[in-house]
């Protein structure tokens, strides 16, 4: 049907017909915004392509200039050794290049079955045929292994299956090249080897794939080749082998990548006072028996797998979540935390995960998010008056280098980078002594990265405690004077000063004893 | 399901794994399908208390239970339509207004016209679905909630009666009145007409469109949702048009049969009848919030409705607005009923 | 991008904190002033107010006294409207509230058992104390049972007007309790009661949202309501309060309709306003979908609803179909609201402006 097993060599030859899609000098503008300066793009049959390049670098708007959401200005796109101009997401579906998007996107109510198959049931004269549509799909998910009922509804599988069951939908449309974008950053350790496991075996069956990811090691770990766009303007095409991580990330970045680099952890000192501390803490379906201090001037890592605790913990610690059993102690004295509203009351403050859902309020400016939490604690009565808010978001936006024209800009149309600074400087708003901040790093670019990890440490220093819960590795190690380790829901073990560093870090979580 | 099986290659182990998956389901039907299922047990259950309360009154005669049809076949058929732009995860006002000019229009272009009354009543079908197709484009063109593009549809439709007149028209057309009159005879003095017939059809037409055609397909795709309908390829456009544009028809049709059961024609004809037949779909089972619904379950709604009204004509002691509050605590036993199933529904996806 | 932005900041965007709200209400002003300059066209004594006994009348007095009942019900439904929310069951609340009160004032009601006629004072509490209950119940299945308000309303949409009927027995309880018919028929000061009652409740309403905090965390779960709780925000205490402040509205827009027809017409009273209040709301600039909302432009929209319904009186043709030239006018409006013609308009000037001045959410 799409793929025909073995029928293609897997062998990188330079051969002008193993080229699947070239676009050449690819020019696009928005109003006011050079968007892509001709930019070249070549996928090869059987291989794997990273796009890299920082946000606002044009990889999204290259892709959805290939994939037809946009038109292009100037250049051209050739597939399979002939012209095509896609219209929209369909038209380029139908000439064969399929995407799959970071966010799932299928209809939850509908059936496994029909999530592959929607708009292009088999019928039988006008009618569905249910029962060969079904059969269809049955066999289609057989071939990566997944063998579901596929008339359940989509919203009763995980992420992870569902995001397979996207890519058998993307690839049983017509695929020959596949575009996945941000695929991997709601999936765990062992979702993501199961899904680098079907775009190998797709790539050995001839398949094009393109792959976009904020995670550098996924990238080394899967890709054959890499193109780096910086700016709307091509930095250059490399193998894999030619471009170490260094390499790469100063190319992405435009400049030496010695900012993280500088960045380096607060020593930790023995007299430093412990504000928060959990004693066997349990909640209900959350977490169990944790127990953990936070000390002021000190950056606690928490690393551990998505669902091991460590995102539970921070939500029990900002009353989100209730305590079925042990205590949380503040300052000396327990205290019961049973809302946001109380953990603010107690100087506790928490830049959430999921920025977008929980943290940025798109609609309202700048400087309403900017006050909003120290509002919500004072009440709605001690409303701050206008000109103090003014002057509270001048201030932050100048000490946090927020990137935008004015304080009365939407947040939503600022990048994730100072979206996420100006939910930190929500919470610095409101003088906490414990920040968390889970995954606070997420999605946004590498020099943004970098600023908001030296940010945390500025913090630090001047007397916070704070909670750093992150997927990458290297940044706890960077900045933590302590590690966590959660595993099920539970504290597994904790990493000292001298024994900090990755692999530890990586043995620990991975259920070796704990140290 | 077994043989179907056949062409896959490893068909054993997908056999096994799947009569798994079959056993499974015996126990726990998708839990989607409880709050239809629930209006049926409910209706059946007031059936029989109406029977032990006032079966010596002849409520559980076969007239009582064809008269549940015959005086609401309008709302049914309008039920059918809106359960599509609810399922799309809309609303629509306008069913009351575009039935009542429906009315309007019958009675005065036979009556004062004069004109062919087999004419005009395709004329009144295709008016209802072109201000249908109207709200349709507002909404998916003008980006205009279906509430508020509704709610304009509901004014106009409302006022071109009273513009073509203010008065109540009676409909004396022969035709019409054969049309209306005409019966197919069952025991014990109760009948079925043809509005009956032709809720029947349209109930059997929606079952078909929304199960077995893509469109129906697709309206569930784009209640569930819309941004990835777009992304999946599917005509977003043309569905949400053709959604509403149904269901423009099917109010004119409830007008129709409106005009059948009154004979007459007036712009204060069905006032609010749109809030009778949201809230029958919602008894019905379908979820507001879009993706999930059944024609078959708002059948079920307006059954129940009907009882309600069949209860308090039987009672004789209560009084119509019993109606309404009884409608109300209904809509408050559904509308929890579904929020607990999405919210068991939530916690068992989050155990996965 | 971080430099770019930078560069962005111009001199102009600095004028803070005014330019959004006026330019949302210029367009629905706009079309206030077209109907009432057609209105002035079609009838030149349309501007004169007339003094009698000391009482000020013209048609402008009587617009904005006819206004009143939506205006009302629209300032409440402005901020539930903010939260995302709807209240389709003020219309029905109203008919309760001047149900209750004229029952409570005869004494004679069927189903109260009350003998005896109650102070006036607390026949007014009951009334307004009922319908806020009555919001607070539907504040509840929204915020803490997650219903959706459409939803949720419609169960007071259905069942209220049904105990409102069943207060009054389904009759029209008239009553000629003087003091009554102060609400909706008195003076003061040359203008109709009603118009200080409505101007005290959006005043009432205006401090609270605006020179509180309160307005900001409307905005907030409106636009995003997990976010707001994870600031600290008490989202369902603030949708709660929203609806209880939706149904006292209601309440108060109840006792002027009653005591305007000194009467309790559980069946007509309010039929349809809370799709008006919900107009009035639109029309204003506040968006259905949440976040933003306008008081200013939600009073305008209602004024635009009644002039325009007076206007069309002023034809000799029955008065519904003033409702045909309504939807034209709501086309209008929401047509220059609507994303498409914005687009339009940002495209056509930015053809003028020197690109590179807007830069954002690309790439």
């Amino acid at each position: 049907m799409v793929m025909e097993p073995g029928s293609q060599s897997p062998k990188e030859d330079i051969l002008k017909e193993d080229i699947l899609l070239e676009a050449s000098g690819i020019e696009k503008r928005f109003p006011g915004v050079h968007a892509l300066k001709k930019v070249n793009f070549t996928l090869r049959r059987g291989e794997v392509h990273s796009l890299m390049g920082e946000n606002g670098a044009g990889k999204s708007t290259l892709i959805k200039c290939l994939t037809g959401v946009y038109g292009i200005d100037e250049g051209a796109i050739r597939f399979r050794g002939r012209d095509i101009r896609p219209e929209s997401p369909q038209h380029a579906m139908r000439l064969g290049i399929s995407s799959v998007y970071q966010e799932v996107n299928l209809c939850p109510n509908l059936s496994v079955a029909e999530n592959i198959f929607v708009g292009r049931e088999l019928t039988k004269g006008p009618f569905i045929d249910w029962k060969r549509t079904e059969e269809r799909a049955r066999n289609i998910l057989a071939r990566f292994d997944m063998r579901i009922d596929v008339r359940r509804s989509l919203d009763s599988y995980s992420i992870a299956v569902q995001q397979m069951i996207a890519i058998a939908r993307a690839l049983d449309v017509s695929a020959q090249v596949l575009i996945l974008d941000e695929p991997t950053s709601s999936l765990d350790k062992v979702e993501v080897a199961k899904l680098f496991d079907v775009i190998r075996r797709l790539k050995n069956q001839g398949m094009g794939i393109v792959f976009i990811t904020h995670f550098l090691d996924q990238v080394y770990e899967i890709s054959d080749k890499i193109t780096i766009l910086r700016n709307g303007e091509l930095v250059g095409e490399y193998r894999m082998e030619e471009l170490p991580k260094i390499a790469l990330v100063t190319k992405m970045v435009g400049k030496d990548y010695d900012e993280l680099a500088q960045v380096s952890r607060v020593e930790a000192r023995e007299d430093n006072k412990v504000v928060i501390a959990l004693d066997r803490v349990s909640a209900h379906r959350s977490i169990e028996n944790v127990s953990l201090e936070l000390r002021k001037s000190e950056v606690v890592g928490f690393a551990g797998l998505l669902g091991s605790g460590r995102t539970e913990t921070a939500n029990v610690v900002f009353g989100l979540e209730q305590n079925s059993a042990g205590t949380i102690v503040l300052r000396g004295t327990a205290v019961k935390l049973a809302s946001p509203v109380d953990a603010i009351r107690c100087r506790i403050a928490f830049c959430p995960e999921d920025r977008k859902r929980d943290g940025v309020i798109g609609d309202l400016s700048v400087r309403e998010n900017i006050v909003l939490a120290l509002q919500a604690r004072q009440g709605i009565f001690k409303y701050v008056k206008r000109k103090q808010q003014y002057e509270m978001a001048d201030r932050y936006i100048e000490l946090l280098g927020i990137a935008t024209p004015d304080a009365d800009k939407k947040l939503g149309e600022l990048s994730g980078g100072n979206q996420q600074k100006v939910i930190l400087a929500r919470w610095l708003a409101t003088e906490p002594e414990v920040l968390l901040l889970d995954e606070p790093t997420r999605g946004i670019d590498v020099g943004a990265k970098a600023e908001i990890m030296k940010l945390t440490l500025d913090l630090c220093r001047e007397g916070m405690a704070i909670a750093f819960i992150s997927s990458e590795l290297d940044e706890i190690v960077r900045v933590s004077n302590k590690v966590v380790i959660m595993r099920d829901r539970t504290k597994t073990g904790e990493l000292d000063g001298k024994e900090l560093d990755q692999d530890a870090i990586l043995k620990a979580i991975a259920g070796g004893e704990a140290v | 399901m077994n043989n179907s099986m056949n062409n896959s290659v490893n068909s054993g182990m997908t056999d096994g794994a799947d009569k798994i998956a079959e056993r499974k389901r015996g126990f726990s039907i998708d839990l989607k399908y409880i709050p239809a299922i629930a209006a049926i047990l409910l209706f059946f259950v007031a059936y029989g208390i109406g029977g032990l309360l006032y079966g010596d009154r002849g409520f559980l005669r076969l007239r009582t239970f064809t008269s549940i049809f015959t005086d609401n076949a309008y709302l049914g058929v309008s039920a059918v339509g809106m359960t599509l732009v609810i399922v799309s995860g809309g609303i629509d006002l306008s069913v009351g207004s575009v039935a009542a000019l429906s009315t309007m229009l019958i009675a005065y272009c036979t009556e004062e016209l004069g004109m062919n009354s087999s004419l005009i009543l395709c004329a009144a079908l295709a008016v209802g679905s072109f201000l249908g197709f109207l709200m349709g484009v507002l909404i998916e063109k003008l980006s205009v909630p279906p509430f508020i593009s509704t709610l304009i549809g509901m004014f106009l439709a409302r006022g071109l009666c009273f513009i073509i007149s203010i008065q109540s028209i009676t409909i004396n057309d022969t035709f019409l009145r054969a049309l209306g009159k005409w019966k197919i005879k069952l025991p014990q003095n109760s009948y079925i007409n043809l509005s009956v017939i032709l809720f029947a059809v349209m109930l059997v037409v929606g079952v078909v469109v929304m199960r077995y055609t893509r469109f129906g397909r697709g309206v569930y795709a784009f209640g569930g949702n819309r941004q990835s309908a777009k992304l999946m390829g599917l005509p977003t456009a043309r569905i949400q048009i053709g959604i509403y544009t149904f269901s423009g028809f099917c109010s004119a049709l409830s007008g129709v049969l409106f005009a059948f059961y009154t004979f007459s024609g007036y712009g204060r004809h069905l006032y609010g009848m749109e809030m009778d037949v949201i809230s029958s779909v919602v008894i019905g089972g379908t979820l507001l919030s879009g993706g999930v619904g059944y024609p078959l379950g708002s059948l079920f709604g307006i059954m129940i409705y009907s009882i309600i009204l069949k209860f308090i004509s039987f009672n004789g002691t209560l009084s119509s607005w019993w109606t309404k509050i009884a409608v109300g605590v209904l809509l408050l036993f559904f509308i929890v009923m579904q929020r607990f199933i999405v919210y068991v529904a939530g916690r068992k996806r989050g155990r996965t | 991008m971080s430099i770019d932005a930078k560069d962005a900041k111009n001199p102009k965007d600095t004028k803070r904190g005014i330019k959004p709200a006026s330019s949302k209400i210029f367009s629905p002003l706009l079309a206030l002033f077209a109907i009432l300059l057609f209105n002035i066209f079609l009838n030149p004594g349309f501007l004169s107010i007339t003094i009698v006994n000391g009482h000020l009348y013209g048609q402008l007095i009587d617009i904005l006294n006819r206004a009143v009942p939506v205006m009302i019900l629209a300032t409440g439904m402005t901020l539930v409207i903010a939260t995302a929310g709807t209240d389709l069951s003020c219309g029905a609340l109203l008919a309760l509230s001047g149900a209750l009160a004229v029952s409570l004032i005869r004494g004679d009601s069927t189903v109260l058992n009350a003998d005896t006629a109650m102070p006036f004072a607390a026949v007014i509490l009951i009334s307004l104390v009922v319908t806020s209950l009555c919001g607070l119940w539907n504040g509840f299945l929204v915020a803490k049972l997650g219903i959706q308000p459409i939803v949720a309303t419609l169960i007071f949409m259905t069942a209220g007007r049904g105990i409102a009927q069943l207060i009054t027995g389904a009759r029209n309880l008239t009553t000629s309790y003087e003091p009554f018919s102060v609400i909706g028929q008195g003076w003061f000061l040359g203008l109709p009661v009603p118009l200080f009652i409505a101007a005290g409740v959006f005043l009432a309403v205006w401090y609270f949202a605006r020179r509180t905090a309160f307005g900001l965390f409307v905005e907030a779960v409106g636009v995003n309501a997990s976010a707001a709780r994870y600031s600290g925000i008490n989202s369902s205490l603030v949708i709660m309060v929203v609806y209880t402040i939706s149904g006292f509205c209601a309440g108060v827009a109840g006792l002027i309709y009653a005591s305007n027809i000194m009467c309790a017409d559980a069946t007509n009273a309010g039929l349809n306003y809370e799709l008006d209040a919900i107009l009035a709301v639109v029309l204003g600039g506040t968006s259905m979908m949440g976040g933003r909302f306008y008081l200013g432009g939600t009073v305008i929209g209602a004024l635009i609803i009644m002039a325009l319904t007076k206007s069309i009186y002023a034809f000799d043709v029955a008065p519904e179909s003033a409702l045909v030239v309504k939807a034209f006018v709501v086309v209008f409006v929401v047509m220059i609201q609507s994303p498409l013609y914005r687009s339009l308009r940002e495209s056509l000037r930015s053809r003028k402006r020197k690109p590179g001045s807007v830069r954002e959410s690309v790439g």
